[in-house]
């Protein structure tokens, strides 16, 4: 697929499947209590993450934010040592010592940080690297927008065109800082900010993985001729908020019960004496309520789930959508039979 | 007295001190949630919800209290403070000794810290010695809902930057903010008297700086902050039954440390046993241990620490923080020597 201009639908649709459904499982393993500590999946980024990294070849490298699963797996580290990794198993992928939010496979040149930002100094020091010792290759920095008004992450960028590096910057646009509204903390454009640093920058619906595919061959390819750093801005929704378990989410989906732990003390505080005006704590209350909306409307309407949307152009050859869909879920089902299993010894005390 | 949780507490005292004056503010990411009671109550322009962008509303926050303001700035979780930490090593810390005494910067930078729920090493640090270590910043470690609303107050009175560090084991609302009780099967390890207890009618600070025995013992002196206590309370009933009768001292402040408490303990008992979330090496421990050595003192001396990264898995996770198992083995040793 590298070498042709042209995207194959079928195979972007199994590495974002395969992601999506081992995410499931990680899921369900993460709230029966198998996998301990914070669970930020990457369920809604599958378009963007399949559409940049199946362009990757051995040589390039792999900055990563919290969210490593999707492109961890879909640069081909082996599944089972990754859910053994989140198992907190010593045969894991990092002997049980990373967990999801600190991904390390120096033989992808694949590293993550559970830091904002950091993932702009990690791909530019991998790009430097790269121009030395495997010329032609590039490095990939993964962040989300949230990521965009931290001060490394600029600098990055800006070091990146001075230093000519091979360095493509991929922001997952899905406009939530956790339960901040991006745009309510963001000054300006980010296509105008980045275009300001003298880089390429261009916009993708991170839901059309085909697009994004396109987007990310034009980028790549500039980088590895020597052209120099680009950035993609693709647009996405987190199916799970920011991580599982988010307030946002859980509100969305069992309003009453959730809302009702909640307004007794809201409520209070709005009605208490000494604080701001009657119409300063309404407007408070109301942009609360609207964020719980927003969230709800998002993830009711589905159209942004690249899964769901390449499947839709899939459909029209059922059989072998239905052939490919069994395979994979069969394949990610023996995946985690086997992370569960015995066959390589249990953690050592 | 009317009973309070621990980040209830802390709320109040927060309430009480934005009700009393105008100039305080919190600041951070996403304290429109985090503080959804007092950004109801007071409004967004003072609780005012930051970009993800540390390095600058921290020294913002520093440069707002040089101005008139007494913010609160909030560090999410203190491991990120490795994004912003110029602005207080090298500004806030700084501002009084170059001013020659004219200036100060009395904000407070408010983080959850702390591990024991499986989150690594990035997210689960209390750096608290690290930070103590620079001169002009106060560093304060409550344990009860009390102190963590009355070293709250006097966090936003003092005249300089004071560093608040909540344990997320006591302030546990942080556990259920990442997503914590919608799983079964995971259990926390919850100081019970830490995360609720007894609270004063009216907040009054406490003076900082200032110690306070948890427990009367003869034979050995257990000391430290935040969470280390309540395990140290919980050792001391198991050294108890061996025969040995410990005494628990909490620092409450881990800058400026209480010289005198710490004096007066390990001259009582003869045995000193520091309990330090933080990392072992060049920290509170060894700064414990030298204050009573230039007191003169003669002492035996063990610690539990943290010795190296956090790593992730739960089972790896409690074998490196501090914990009962660990203080019962390391106090008995100092009997058997």
């Amino acid at each position: 697929m590298r070498q042709t201009s042209e995207p194959d639908s079928w195979l972007l649709y199994e590495l974002m499947l395969r992601s999506r459904l081992f995410e499931e499982a990680v899921c369900i393993l993460w709230q029966e209590g198998a996998i301990s500590g914070e669970m930020h999946l990457g369920t809604g980024e599958e378009g963007i993450v399949a559409g940049v990294v199946s362009h990757l070849q051995d040589g390039d490298a792999m900055a990563l934010d919290h969210r490593g699963t999707p492109p961890t797996l879909m640069r081909g580290v082996d599944p089972v040592s990754l859910l053994r990794e989140f198992l907190g198993r010593s045969d894991g992928l990092c002997h049980g010592r990373g967990g999801h939010m600190h991904l390390f496979s120096p033989e992808q040149l694949a590293a993550s940080s559970g830091i904002v930002g950091a993932s702009g100094p990690t791909a530019v020091g991998f790009a430097l690297a790269g121009k030395v010792l495997r010329p032609g290759s590039v490095a990939i920095a993964f962040f989300g927008e949230g990521a965009t008004n931290q001060g490394m992450l600029l600098e990055s960028f800006n070091l990146a065109v001075a230093w000519k590096l091979p360095v493509i910057f991929v922001c997952k646009d899905n406009q939530w800082a956790i339960t901040t509204e991006s745009p309510s903390v963001t000054g300006g454009d980010l296509l105008e900010r980045v275009r300001g640093f003298g880089m390429p920058a261009v916009e993708v619906d991170g839901w059309k993985v085909d697009e994004v595919w396109r987007v990310a061959s034009e980028g790549i390819g500039r980088a590895r001729r020597g052209g120099g750093p680009s950035f993609i801005r693709a647009a996405c929704i987190h199916l799970e908020g920011h991580f599982l378990g988010d307030h946002l989410v859980r509100i969305a989906r069992q309003p009453a019960a959730e809302l009702a732990e909640m307004s007794g003390p809201l409520l209070r505080s709005s009605v208490s004496a000494k604080g701001a005006s009657i119409k300063g704590r309404v407007v408070s209350l109301l942009s609360i309520v609207g964020l719980i909306g927003k969230s709800f409307r998002e993830r009711a309407s589905g159209s942004k789930d690249p899964i769901a949307h390449t499947r839709r152009v899939l459909r029209s050859d059922s059989a072998r959508l239905e052939n490919l869909e069994k395979r994979v879920a069969e394949d990610v089902q023996q995946v985690v039979e086997r992370a569960l299993g015995d066959e390589v010894s249990e953690v050592a005390g | 007295m009317k009973r309070m949780r621990f980040a209830e507490a802390i709320e109040s005292a927060l309430a009480q001190a934005m009700a009393a004056d105008s100039r305080v503010v919190i600041l951070g990411e996403d304290v429109h949630t985090l503080r959804r009671n007092l950004y109801v109550r007071f409004g967004k322009d003072r609780v005012i919800p930051a970009p993800i962008s540390e390095a600058a509303f921290l020294g913002a926050g520093v440069a707002a209290s040089m101005a008139g303001l007494r913010p609160v700035v909030e560090i999410m979780l203190i491991d990120f403070i490795g994004v912003a930490i110029d602005a207080l090593l090298n500004h806030a810390a700084k501002l009084e000794t170059f001013s020659g005494g004219r200036w100060t910067a009395p904000l407070v930078i408010r983080a959850s810290c702390g591990g024991g729920y499986g989150d690594g090493g990035q997210h689960e640090q209390t750096l608290w010695g690290w930070l103590a270590h620079i001169p002009g910043l106060v560093v304060v470690v409550p344990s009860t809902p009390e102190d963590a609303g009355r070293l709250m107050l006097a966090a936003l009175g003092h005249d300089g930057p004071v560093v608040y560090l909540e344990h997320k084991l006591l302030a546990d609302y942080w556990l259920e903010y990442m997503g914590g009780s919608q799983r079964t099967g995971v259990t926390f390890d919850v100081p019970s008297k830490g995360v609720e207890g007894e609270v004063p009618e009216e907040w009054e600070p406490l003076p900082l700086g200032r110690a306070v025995v948890r427990r009367e013992g003869s034979d050995l002196a257990i000391i430290g902050v935040g969470v280390g206590i309540h395990r140290a309370v919980e050792a001391a009933k198991v050294l108890e039954e061996r025969g040995y009768s410990a005494h628990v001292v909490d620092l409450r402040c881990v800058a400026p440390l209480d010289y005198d408490a710490i004096c007066q303990a390990v001259s009582r008992t003869g045995r000193l046993l520091v309990v330090d979330e933080d990392y072992q090496g060049f920290g509170l421990s060894g700064e414990i241990a030298a204050v009573a050595l230039e007191a003169g003192l003669t002492f035996q001396f063990a610690r539990v620490c943290t010795k190296e990264t956090i790593p992730y898995a739960r089972e790896y996770e409690e074998a490196v923080l501090p914990n009962v198992d660990r203080i019962v083995d390391e106090s008995t040793k100092l009997f058997e020597d």
